[in-house]
């Protein structure tokens, strides 16, 4: 496998203009002979399209939602990070890459990252130019809040929906380029293979979802946004439809999926009610710039109402053993800080599993309601809505839950996957975030890969690649074809008596949060090993899929997602074992500092680990990108 | 709160397949928790269908956090159910009682054709949209974002129109199904910033048409895609709609 991350050479802070200069172009007149499929219409894949479009490029474009403006992108809270430094606090583009790296408990790409953070301001004002309403302050300056792991306010927001804003932002660059028919929009059609021809990215197969149909699609080049694997856990802040079906199938094709055991467990979010629990939601980060974390220090107190405990008979654990980053320490280890104080027994119970607090009393009386009703309004009424309390009066109850994914498909610096022409971009790919991501980079990462970098790369390769001109004949594609026809098959022929819910639940949560959640040991892991491939059988046994697979039928969409989970769960667990050392969101329970913090071993394991799918039945084999550290120090991540 | 279980009955319109004849069919469940969303409830009725054979009944939903816009249920007779300001998603059974009988049914509107059950299609937002309902700014070479302040009144203004999650329940309350509220938020949403005046003629006149073309209806001042709107996008939208489009009928070509 070449893992040739083909970083220009250079000092980190030119890489990025050398490289465009020495990108290949492609001629205006002849970008339209090219013809891109873009898969996912979130934040990196529907700014990619767009773009492309803009460029001249033929692009077909797809999602599984009925419209393009759904992506799970829309649902991202608190903001987008970008180095503008506009609050005159000390922020700059390398500050943002020092904090990236070290949030990511240093197993990011660094020259990845520094590109990010100089193509940081660029996205803020192409946002602003669509007309993204930011917050604003008085004098009609954009307003900036902090964000965890990082000491400067450089987190641009629009209230509490932030990602929803930018999605419509691309999105309407997106539908301009549908009316003006330079891009082909597929709604309602998901990806079920990629196909590869002559050791390239030539196409995909898609399901219509309405009618069935399956369909091939050919191309110069394919480019994958479809997201994270968060739901191999079940409950977790995705979208219900949000799955590992496209990048996975890619990965069955020979693409190198990278570090799938880095998964992020976000801290604040609201408790798990009840068995049928169908989905968890997430209470920004930005909540932390004004509420305070705690539980009770005595576990004889957490029977009482927040009100009868003093002052004094408080835990504030993040402020007390953080207390220069305080309530707003990163993600991995404020999740872990909470797990620690439940498992203490000192988590708070209420409807729903223990938690802990979320506590805005003091800055209520510092700012006012009205105050934090303007900060905070819409993930106050959220919480209440979903909770029936009213977090002004009583505090919120908050519990750690699966929510963004650091690993994914392997990129090089031109964010091509191993297989030539399959680009990877936002979620999807593995490249940004190393083992930990700091809050409101996520949106970062997607913009800055669909504008800023995919439309420099990708001409690059289709002017080196020269293959020749492929159409949905090629047997390649009629094989494609006939395995998704036969998937299809196979699901509805068990005609078993259990759920496709069922099963991923039985996975999710039972198996992978079980065993390969906030805390991992091998016992745990080798069980989940030998449990993993005992469910896919019964799966394959006991599944009920009704209907048929020439019609509407959402049931067949999620028994194949599960189907997918239930191998991908395995390669997870596979890449946790393999990992021996606790780095950022992926703590192994035996690599551990004295006071309980994630200990990493930088002589064994500062590299991506990249798997090859071998074959069914076969096991799959590990692969090293080397990574090296020239400009951020390799030192202990200390936000005390 | 309490935490015992509730008996539920659905009357839910099952249908098919498009233009297929549909009909409402009755179930029960016994043991509905309050502290279930809406649609966790419908799951546990699915998977209850699953066991014995049938087919699940079919609805859209996505997010479950009330953001993506694509829940979209008529719940006895109010698109997105009883609570104000809320998505279907976000509605959870303590808002009902043991006993009660909740009927369901999807959008209803010439122009979002029903596809199955509870889903229907919704695509002709997305093409109101693309006829207009963005800025013309190709990527690269923006100025920097804070060249051109914007008031905070009317970037929080433009704020609350933009919020705007197409879920199309304005159209699925109005008797006329119309989409100027959806419409309306657009331009409004475009019109208070500095960045969305220069189309603002050519976008408005282009969305009004392809609204018009798509089937939707005319407003005759009701009022009620306001009042079942998720994000409470103000009725002011509408008045924006009418002004932009008075004002661009009047001026000259440019």
């Amino acid at each position: 496998m070449d893992l040739n991350a083909r970083i220009p050479a250079g000092p980190i802070q030119d890489k990025w203009d050398k490289h465009r200069f020495e990108l290949k172009l492609i001629n205006p007149a002849n970008k339209r002979k090219y013809k891109l499929i873009v898969v996912g219409t979130g934040l990196g894949g529907g700014a990619a399209a767009a773009t492309l479009a803009e460029l001249g490029y033929d692009v077909d474009c797809f999602c599984f939602q009925d419209s393009p403006r759904r992506a799970h992108s829309i649902a991202a809270q608190g903001g987008i990070n970008a180095a503008k430094n506009y609050q005159n606090d000390g922020d700059s583009v390398y500050r943002l890459f020092y904090d990236t790296v070290k949030g990511g408990d240093y197993r990011a790409r660094e020259a990845n990252v520094h590109r990010l953070a100089q193509i940081s301001t660029a996205i803020i004002d192409q946002c602003v130019a669509q007309g993204v309403p930011f917050a604003r302050e008085y004098g009609g300056q954009l307003d900036n809040r902090s964000f965890g792991g990082a000491q400067v306010s450089r987190t641009f927001y629009a209230r509490g929906q932030t990602g929803q804003q930018l999605l419509l932002g691309a999105y309407s660059a997106l539908e301009r380029m549908i009316g003006a028919g330079r891009v082909k929009m597929h709604a309602r059609t998901e990806m079920l293979e990629l196909v590869v021809i002559d050791g390239h990215a030539r196409g995909i197969v898609t399901r219509d979802l309405v009618t069935g149909e399956i369909r091939s699609w050919a191309a110069d080049a394919v480019i994958l946004a479809t997201g994270g694997y968060g739901n191999v856990f079940y409950l977790s802040t995705n979208a219900k439809g949000s799955n590992v079906t496209a990048t996975y199938r890619a990965y069955r094709k020979g693409a190198g999926f990278a570090n799938p055991c880095f998964t992020q467990i976000h801290p604040t979010c609201i408790p798990v009610s009840g068995e049928y629990q169908s989905k968890l939601t997430l209470m920004s980060e930005s909540l932390r710039n004004d509420g305070r974390v705690w539980v009770p220090k005595s576990a004889a107190d957490i029977g009482k109402k927040a009100s009868e405990i003093p002052e004094a008979d408080r835990d504030y654990y993040l402020e007390r053993k953080y207390p220069s980053f305080g309530n707003l320490a990163p993600r991995d280890i404020a999740s872990r800080a909470a797990k620690e104080a439940v498992d203490s027994g000192r988590g708070v119970s209420g409807a729903g599993s223990a938690a802990v607090y979320l506590d805005f009393a003091d800055a209520i009386k510092r700012v006012g309601q009205a105050g934090i009703a303007d900060r905070y309004g819409n993930l106050f009424e959220m919480y209440e809505r979903i909770t029936g309390e009213n977090p002004y009066e009583v505090p919120m109850r908050i519990y750690p839950a699966v929510h963004y994914t650091m690993g994914g498909l392997w990129v090089d610096y031109n964010l091509m996957s191993t297989i030539p022409g399959l680009h990877v971009l936002g979620e999807a790919n593995f490249s940004d975030h190393g083992a930990n991501r700091l809050g409101a980079s996520a949106l970062m990462q997607g913009l800055a890969d669909g504008y800023f970098i995919i439309p420099y790369t990708i001409g690059h390769y289709l002017a080196n690649a020269k293959q020749p001109k492929v159409t949905v004949d090629h047997p390649a594609f009629k094989q494609a074809e006939a395995d998704a026809q036969g998937q299809i098959k196979r699901l509805l022929a068990v005609n078993g008596s259990k759920s496709p819910d069922y099963f991923h639940r039985e996975l999710g949560v039972k198996l992978i949060w079980e065993h390969c959640g906030m805390a991992r040991n091998e016992a745990g892991l080798k069980k989940a090993l030998k449990l993993i491939p005992e469910l896919r059988e019964r799966f394959w046994r006991e599944v009920k899929v009704t209907g048929s697979g020439a019609e509407l039928n959402q049931n067949l969409e999620k028994a194949g997602r599960v189907a997918d989970f239930l191998e991908f769960g395995e390669l997870l667990c596979l890449d946790a074992l393999e990992r021996r050392e606790s780095c950022g969101g992926h703590f192994r329970e035996e690599f551990q500092t004295p006071d309980g913090e994630a200990k990493r071993d930088d002589e064994n394991f500062a590299h991506a680990a990249v798997w090859e799918f071998k074959g069914d039945g076969k096991a799959p084999v590990r692969h090293q990108e080397q990574l090296t550290f020239e400009n951020v120090k390799l030192a202990t991540r200390n936000y005390a | 709160m309490s935490d015992e279980t509730m008996k539920i009955t659905l009357n839910v319109w099952r249908q098919r397949a498009a233009g297929a004849p549909g009909s409402f069919q009755t179930y029960t469940l016994d043991d509905v928790s309050p502290h279930m969303s809406f649609l966790e409830m419908l799951d546990v009725l699915n998977e209850r269908l699953l066991a014995k054979g049938e087919d699940p009944v079919a609805f859209d939903h996505d997010c479950r956090e009330g953001i993506c816009g694509a829940c979209s249920l008529v719940i006895d007779g109010q698109p997105h159910g009883p609570r104000r300001g809320t998505t279907t998603c976000q509605l959870h059974m303590r808002s009902y009682r043991s006993g009660d009988t909740i009927t369901i049914e999807p959008w209803r509107a010439a122009a979002f054709p029903v596809l199955k059950d509870l889903m229907v299609d919704r695509g002709a937002f997305d093409r109101v949209i693309a006829s207009g309902g963005y800025i013309s700014v190709h990527t690269g070479g923006a100025p920097d974002a804070n060249a051109l302040p914007i008031g905070k009144k009317s970037a929080d203004e433009a704020f609350d129109y933009a919020a705007c999650i197409g879920c199309g329940a304005c159209v699925a309350a109005c008797p006329n199904a119309s989409a100027m509220l959806f419409v309306g938020a657009k331009v409004a949403h475009l019109a208070k910033l500095p960045q969305g005046t220069v189309e603002a003629r050519s976008r408005v006149l282009n969305m009004v048409q392809a609204m018009d073309t798509e089937g939707f209806g005319a407003c005759t001042n009701h009022g009620e895609c306001s009042a079942v709107c998720p994000k409470e996008i103000p009725l002011k939208a509408i008045m924006t709609l009418n002004r932009e489009f008075i004002r661009a009928t009047v001026s000259a070509e440019e």
